[in-house]
């Protein structure tokens, strides 16, 4: 249920940005993290959007991974509590996954 | 609708002792509320720097702005994004470049998170709060799982150790914050209408009502939903979860965002175990399964029996936070 608000949100920050002009095309990222699933995402996007610049627009959803990394070096580590493999550290910790972002919009030029 | 809202309409927010926020329409028909104090992150001020006006040309970025200045009666909305046109720019995924090299489309680089206004405000908050040591304590549950009687019981018991003040969220009456104050408690109810949250800017005004006094504990008792309240921080130090013996001890694996999100999880209505089929000790492990960190308690707030060990945890919250 509160996808329709994230969508709302989603929706009113680039109407805005857009000013005026149509929007053709949104990407998102979703982390698998967020409690937000992308279908539900799109779904509530094709009825947030009507009668708004974004109407029609296409929605790329690009779905992030649940990820650990190493304290020390940064490189990505497979389980919790498994050894990096790069440099041996046995600690990490959650660092991708709770990505919520517009990243970009595609406008048209104006009239 | 607001640029920050979550679910619902945010005009339809009530909090006690202070009036309703408004909205405006943008030319294109977006619905934004209008938040007095908000910070021109994408704001009317960038856009003054700008020299633009006579370099039209064929830069598929920059080529339009003259043609859209004259569509608006305020030539400023329509450069809102100019600052961040110059990085067009999409990393990983899509094929935006080609979008900018066909020359008919812009392609305009956001960044921006959705929940980014609502972070920062929750910032804003916990700095607040940190300055005047007010301990903050959200506490999230399905709807009926005992939250607002345990709010009761522990106002009643700890009443002559420090000051406390509580922070209602429902989506209408002001019925709980009515049981807080008869107590003798200060308490303000925020009606979120059709939010099924609380978030941060709507306990910014609370505490701008309320005034929670130095060294205080703020209770803050969310609307009762497992889901999304665990999407927006509001500024709090600690995240409580209550989960009663009424409901399935794997409510934790349904819902492991919101078990994942607190700190502590409190199984209350523990008088009532012999008569139901709730296994606590699964409970438990289903939710440090989510959460390997999680703290847990069980308590009754009838009978008393455990409130003490949520005494004890607020008391070392307190001063772990560095409330005196």
């Amino acid at each position: 249920m509160h996808e329709l608000g994230i969508t709302r949100n989603l929706v009113a920050i680039v109407g805005e940005h857009a000013a005026g002009r149509r929007v053709r095309r949104v990407w998102l990222e979703i982390g698998e993290r967020t409690a937000l699933l992308p279908d539900a995402v799109r779904f509530c996007f094709d009825v947030v959007s009507k009668g708004t610049v974004l109407e029609g627009a296409r929605l790329d959803i690009l779905s992030v991974r649940a990820g650990r990394c190493c304290t020390a070096c940064g490189a990505s580590v497979e389980d919790d509590g498994a050894a990096c493999a790069a440099c041996g550290t046995s600690e990490s910790r959650i660092c991708s996954g709770d990505e919520l972002n517009i990243k970009a919009m595609e406008v048209e030029p104006c009239a | 609708m607001c640029v920050t809202c979550g679910c619902g309409q945010k005009g339809e927010v009530r909090i006690e002792g202070m009036p309703l926020r408004h909205e405006h329409v943008l030319p294109d028909g977006t619905r934004i509320e209008h938040v007095h104090d908000h910070d021109h992150e994408h704001g009317h001020d960038h856009h003054r720097a700008h020299a633009h006006g006579d370099d039209a040309g064929p830069d598929p970025v920059h080529g339009h702005h003259h043609a859209h200045a004259a569509t608006h009666d305020d030539a400023g909305d329509a450069h809102v994004h100019h600052a961040h046109v110059h990085h067009a720019r999409v990393e990983a995924h899509g094929h935006p470049h080609e979008t900018l090299r066909a020359g008919a489309t812009e392609l305009v680089h956001l960044e921006r998170s959705l929940l980014d206004k609502n972070t920062r405000i929750a910032e804003r908050n916990r700095g607040w709060l940190a300055g005047r040591g007010v301990f903050a304590v959200n506490l999230m549950s399905s709807p009926g799982a005992g939250k607002t009687t345990l709010l009761v019981r522990t106002l009643r018991d700890l009443a002559a150790e420090f000051p406390m003040v509580v922070v209602e969220g429902d989506q209408e009456t002001s019925a709980d914050a009515e049981r807080i104050r008869a107590t003798g408690a200060r308490a303000v109810q925020v009606n979120t209408g059709a939010g099924c949250h609380l978030e941060a800017d709507m306990l910014e005004r609370a505490l701008g009502v309320l005034a929670p006094p130095s060294g205080s504990l703020l209770f803050i008792e969310n609307v009762g939903n497992l889901v999304c309240p665990s999407l927006f921080d509001l500024g709090e130090a600690a995240r409580v979860v209550v989960l009663s013996v009424t409901e399935g001890d794997d409510k934790p694996r349904k819902y492991p965002h919101m078990f994942r999100a607190a700190d502590l999880m409190i199984l209350t209505k523990t008088d009532l175990l012999p008569h139901v089929d709730f296994d606590p000790d699964a409970a438990e492990a289903h939710a440090r399964a989510i959460h390997p960190g999680i703290a847990t308690l069980r308590v009754s707030s009838r009978t008393g029996e455990g409130m003490q060990d949520w005494h004890a945890w607020l008391r070392r919250g307190r001063i772990a936070f560095g409330a005196s």
